[in-house]
């Protein structure tokens, strides 16, 4: 890579630098969306494959296997800067932590929740999510998934120094994603039974909001805590 | 910064907290029997049957004071590590890990006694009501502080990261309950209502109201004497710590 020039913000070196990381490392990416599609997959087998059936529970599974499937990813947000040291170099720097936290965490959105998003429409054919469906679905996961990145990486650091700490991550962040869960499958449930959408999807951007208020300060806070003790 | 009175630096002082919770101890505990056998007995013997809900309604004399005290607690335990993380002090930490198991024992009394209640009342032990699912998911949040704090094999670090995470919950709380509550209006099923509680007659409200008090009691009884027990874990290589092994209490 090019020598950072001194003009380029701290912001925009972290997003080049983490998407670089990530591209080189191509199979990371495809890890939460191959489990997604595979969830889809079960739903089927597990439930039953009647395409009313399915279509009645779609909204809602959809949301859930999203959840999980962001929630799978969110472990690696600062493990790796954590074991060699960058995040140390981080907190050190003269830029405020929240600034680079903010980017790891749209890195983070836009090579897991992203790509879930766009792949939903699949998953919506896949389980026979109606029409009128689809388009909420993708707007609401755009919106729910960067909410779900942005409270991932409060947990995330809170456990990157504790070995084996991805189970726990899961149990401390899955009662914080409840309301964005709510809101995000309700969302799609009012557009497939023909209601206005607008008041969840507004809900959620509110949840988006707040979260980005609060969330790089928390991951800021809670990363000192486990690089430092 | 505020400057705080010096009662407060010397209460901050885990020997100083020590030895003067020593003195409460007692009279809290007494405080503390006596509510709870006097609201116990008025409430499951002398107040009057519930006109539709016979003698199961008695429950509501655990119930709802343990349901009070879930909510409270966790709000206890964010203030607590709000202070350990601002005034960076000990003791408050020291509170925080004590206050943790506690609220999480009362969240699961109240969501356990709410089951044994449902059964009789509703013919179900549980329904996806919003009060019951907030409640489950409060739980949660519990029990998330405490696996955190154990996972940790620093205290200071365990302190400042379960301290974070229950002011995070904290933030989250009314915003899980609202949208639990909006998700339950859509979802609401027509044959069970327990959303509003009909006005309780004055004999039915007393002994709840001594059960609320000694529940506080209690409370405030089992906190401080885990705190005390983290003071002497925590401070137990210093010389006061020893002293007090050498002479007893």
């Amino acid at each position: 890579m090019a020598a950072v020039s001194p003009e380029r913000s701290a912001f925009s070196a972290i997003v080049i630098r983490d998407l670089t990381l990530a591209f080189r490392h191509r199979g990371e990416i495809a890890n939460p969306l191959i489990f997604f599609v595979m969830v889809a997959t079960l739903i089927p087998l597990g439930v039953t494959p009647e395409a009313r059936q399915l279509a009645e529970i779609a909204p809602g599974i959809i949301w859930v296997m999203a959840l999980l499937a962001t929630l799978l990813s969110t472990e690696t947000l600062f493990l790796s800067d954590f074991r060699d040291g960058s995040l140390e170099q981080m907190a050190l720097s003269s830029e405020s932590l929240w600034v680079l936290v903010l980017a790891k965490i749209l890195v983070h959105w836009l090579i897991s929740g992203l790509p879930l998003t766009l792949l939903s429409p699949l998953l919506g054919v896949m389980l026979s999510l109606p029409a009128e469906g689809f388009l909420t679905m993708v707007a609401s996961l755009a919106l729910g998934t960067a909410a779900l990145s942005l409270i991932g990486a409060i947990g995330a650091a809170l456990t990157v120094a504790i070995p084996r700490g991805g189970l726990l991550l899961s149990l401390i962040v899955m009662p914080l994603y409840m309301p964005v869960l709510i809101f995000g499958a309700s969302a799609v449930q009012q557009a497939v039974d023909g209601m206005a959408v607008g008041g969840a999807l507004a809900v959620l951007g509110a949840l988006l909001a707040f979260s980005l208020l609060i969330s790089p300060f928390a991951a800021a806070g809670a990363l000192r805590v486990s690089l430092h003790g | 910064m505020a400057r705080f009175p010096e009662w407060f630096h010397r209460l901050g002082a885990p020997k100083t907290f020590y030895s003067m919770t020593g003195k409460w101890l007692p009279w809290l505990a007494g405080a503390a029997a006596i509510l709870l056998c006097v609201g116990t007995v008025w409430g499951l013997g002398f107040a009057p049957q519930d006109a539709k809900q016979g003698n199961s309604f008695r429950i509501i004399y655990i119930h709802v004071p343990a349901a009070f005290l879930a909510l409270a607690g966790y709000y206890v335990m964010a203030v607590a590590g709000a202070v350990g993380l601002i005034w960076k002090m000990k003791l408050a930490h020291m509170v925080l890990k004590a206050a943790a198991p506690l609220g999480a024992a009362l969240t699961f009394v109240a969501l356990f006694t709410g089951a044994l209640w449902g059964k009789p009342t509703w013919g179900t032990y549980w329904v996806w009501d919003a009060r019951i699912t907030s409640m489950l998911v409060l739980f949660f949040l519990y029990l998330g502080v405490i696996a955190l704090h154990y996972a940790y094999s620093s205290t200071e670090a365990a302190s400042k990261a379960s301290a974070v995470l229950a002011l995070v919950g904290t933030a989250n709380i009314p915003i899980i309950y609202k949208s639990v509550d909006w998700w339950y209006t859509l979802h609401q099923p027509a044959t069970i209502k327990l959303t509003q509680a009909p006005s309780m007659h004055p004999d039915m409200f007393k002994p709840l109201l001594v059960m609320i008090a000694g529940f506080y009691c209690f409370y405030a009884l089992v906190l401080l004497m885990g705190t005390r027990t983290e003071i002497l874990h925590r401070e137990r290589r210093t010389r006061w710590v020893a002293d007090l092994a050498k002479t007893g209490y």
